[in-house]
């Protein structure tokens, strides 16, 4: 509507040729719509496929023809899998270590960022560089001595032998951190220091609650990713009431023949508190998938 | 606000104090810091350093080995399954960050143009399926791809003639991969490429649009060579990120089983935990590890050369 209003006038003092002009664009431009969204709805496709078929009995999934709803509502794919399989235990698991990998990275790497931002020390510079080379090394090359050192630590099968090597994506928060703790303005920090303020108090008091935002956003994406992790736990767990809930779905599968529902309904109850993490968080998440790639969003 | 004026009325006595609140500054820096600096050295710098040292020895993955010098390369260099996994590796990177990046444009573009909950809606639909788990998406897709039962099997045959099992005819089982690997991760260069094109002034558009500029003109000239940067950071972004693929080949390849579908990390994994041989392992991982700086340098380079301009 309001794109025909602004046409109008400049229409009028148009030559009909680019008026002409106009007019294609915007069939053109209505065709690029209709595509997008077309392809919107098929690239969501795979998933509303995964969810429905979990809500139909194993006899109709198998069943020839395209049955894009229903015939038969029933949660037998989900009852068998939170009864019959041990997905609540490598729920325990996933949620202990993401949880973990989170609190810890944000806490360290607000630390180390605040450092890095605001106090003058020696080593300073070293410990910058060091964070920026970081990016050249291929968390996955480290396999082999990531799983030596678990074992010299005895800590393989356990929670924390999960949780240690994931630390190593801490860097790229405290280049966050950095760059958000280097725009509070200094004012700030020079009055509060002149009331008698401390680091501590200066870094939880003022430079924390300033930056929520950002915590919340780097949080967000630091349990996103640990809840998806999959070499590291996969490597480390090597019993199966160990297993994060991302390993133990493609372990574990049914002896009697594929069973699509069921094995689908385990995926989506896996995928489920990422996705509800997403919904709830949208703008959060994407603000911070911006940062972590380089762009200020 | 009483606080700022109190600032500047005692000026002298700050500039009076820096030394000692530099030292003070000290002792919080080293307090703020060592527990990342602790990580960092244990996690991340003493097992790089350690990987090279076991890619020098003759070693089984637990337990001390015997220095062997550089034998570890060379017969990883003479090793069939190592050209298999760098080729199969390089095969699916071609096969993935390209078709991914130009979806991402495309994909971008369009979404670019809606406006309000339409625009939240198809981008979710594009992006949604980018913060799953890898389990998730191999989950999905060994349905939506089976053979007997796979709703994309009707598709599949008009163009093949017959219901086949992607996964498990070889000629197929990368490109497969690699199909559903850029259906997972697309949304993540569709949010980076409209975060780009946001960056580009409308008034830019007005103005071209009002000289006659056709709509590929105005790609052309002024879309394509604005978002080039971007292109360049989801290039390298996902050609690093690919160069590391394990988990999809692993799933899909059923366990690693073949060794026609081996990977670079996979090789790693395979000789470390599968055979046992943690240094001939960590050979592999050194290699890796040198390919993936190279790639980083190279991105940092040319994210560089664009930002001086």
């Amino acid at each position: 509507m309001t794109a025909a209003t602004d046409t109008a006038p400049i229409a009028a003092t148009m030559s009909p040729r680019q008026y002409r002009t106009i007019k294609a664009l915007d069939i053109g431009g209505l065709i690029a719509t209709i595509v997008t969204v077309l392809g919107g709805i098929c690239w969501a496709f795979p998933l509303y496929w995964g969810v429905i078929t979990t809500l139909k009995p194993e006899e109709d999934v198998v069943k020839p023809g395209f049955q894009p709803w229903p015939e038969h509502f029933t949660l037998d794919a989900y009852t068998h899998v939170i009864f019959g399989t041990r997905i609540g235990q490598w729920y325990v698991n996933s949620l202990v270590t993401a949880i973990s990998v989170t609190i810890i990275v944000v806490i360290i790497s607000a630390l180390a960022g605040y450092s890095i931002s605001q106090l003058k020390f020696p080593g300073r510079r070293l410990l910058w560089w060091m964070i920026l080379a970081s990016f050249m090394i291929p968390v996955p090359a480290l396999i082999v001595n990531h799983f030596v050192l678990m074992s010299q630590f005895h800590l393989i099968n356990t929670w924390l032998g999960v949780i240690l090597p994931q630390l190593v994506y801490g860097p790229v928060t405290v280049i966050i951190y950095k760059q958000f703790f280097d725009s509070v303005p200094k004012e700030f920090r020079e009055a509060a220091k002149i009331d008698g303020a401390n680091e501590f108090q200066l870094f939880f008091r003022l430079y924390l609650p300033m930056n929520w935002g950002i915590t919340t956003a780097l949080a967000i994406i630091t349990f996103i990713g640990a809840w998806n992790q999959f070499l590291w736990p996969f490597l480390v767990a090597t019993e199966e009431p160990m297993f994060n809930v991302t390993v133990g779905i493609t372990q574990v599968t049914d002896a009697f023949g594929v069973k699509y529902a069921r094995d689908l309904g385990s995926a989506m109850l896996a995928g489920l508190p990422v996705a509800i993490v997403y919904l709830i968080f949208q703008r959060r998440v994407t603000q911070a998938i911006m940062l972590t790639a380089g762009i200020k969003g | 606000m009483t606080t700022i004026t109190e600032t500047t009325s005692q000026q002298p006595l700050v500039e009076r104090r820096p030394r000692r609140e530099d030292r003070s500054e000290w002792w919080a820096a080293l307090v703020f810091t060592l527990p990342f600096v602790i990580i960092y050295a244990v996690l991340f710098i003493y097992p790089t350093l350690q990987m090279i040292w076991l890619s020098l020895q003759n070693a089984p993955l637990i337990g001390p080995g015997t220095f062997n010098g550089i034998s570890n390369y060379v017969r990883l260099f003479h090793d069939r399954l190592f050209s298999v996994a760098f080729w199969n590796t390089a095969y699916f990177v071609l096969l993935s960050v390209i078709p991914s990046t130009l979806l991402g444009l495309f994909i971008a573009l369009g979404v670019n143009r809606l406006k309000g909950f339409t625009q939240s809606i198809v981008l979710a639909c594009f992006f949604l399926p980018y913060i799953l788990p890898v389990s998730v998406v191999y989950r999905i897709w060994l349905f939506m791809l089976d053979q007997q039962f796979g709703v994309l099997q009707p598709i599949i045959a008009i163009f093949a003639g017959t219901h086949m099992n992607v996964f498990r005819t070889l000629s197929l089982f990368m490109p497969a991969v690699a199909f559903v690997t850029v259906w997972w991760l697309t949304g993540f260069n569709v949010l980076l490429f409209i975060a780009g094109l946001r960056n580009i002034s409308p008034d830019i558009y007005e103005s071209a649009a009002l000289d006659g500029a056709s709509r590929w003109q105005q790609f052309t000239r002024i879309t394509w060579p604005l978002i080039w940067p971007v292109t360049v950071l989801v290039l390298t972004i996902q050609l690093i990120l690919q160069f590391k693929i394990f988990d999809q080949v692993y799933l899909f390849g059923d366990g690693g089983r073949s060794d026609a579908t081996m990977g670079m990390v996979q090789l790693i994994y395979r000789n470390a935990f599968q055979k046992n041989m943690g240094g001939y392992a960590a050979s592999a991982a050194v290699v890796l590890f040198a390919i993936i700086v190279v790639f980083s340098v190279l991105q940092y380079q040319l994210l560089k050369v664009r930002g001086e301009k």
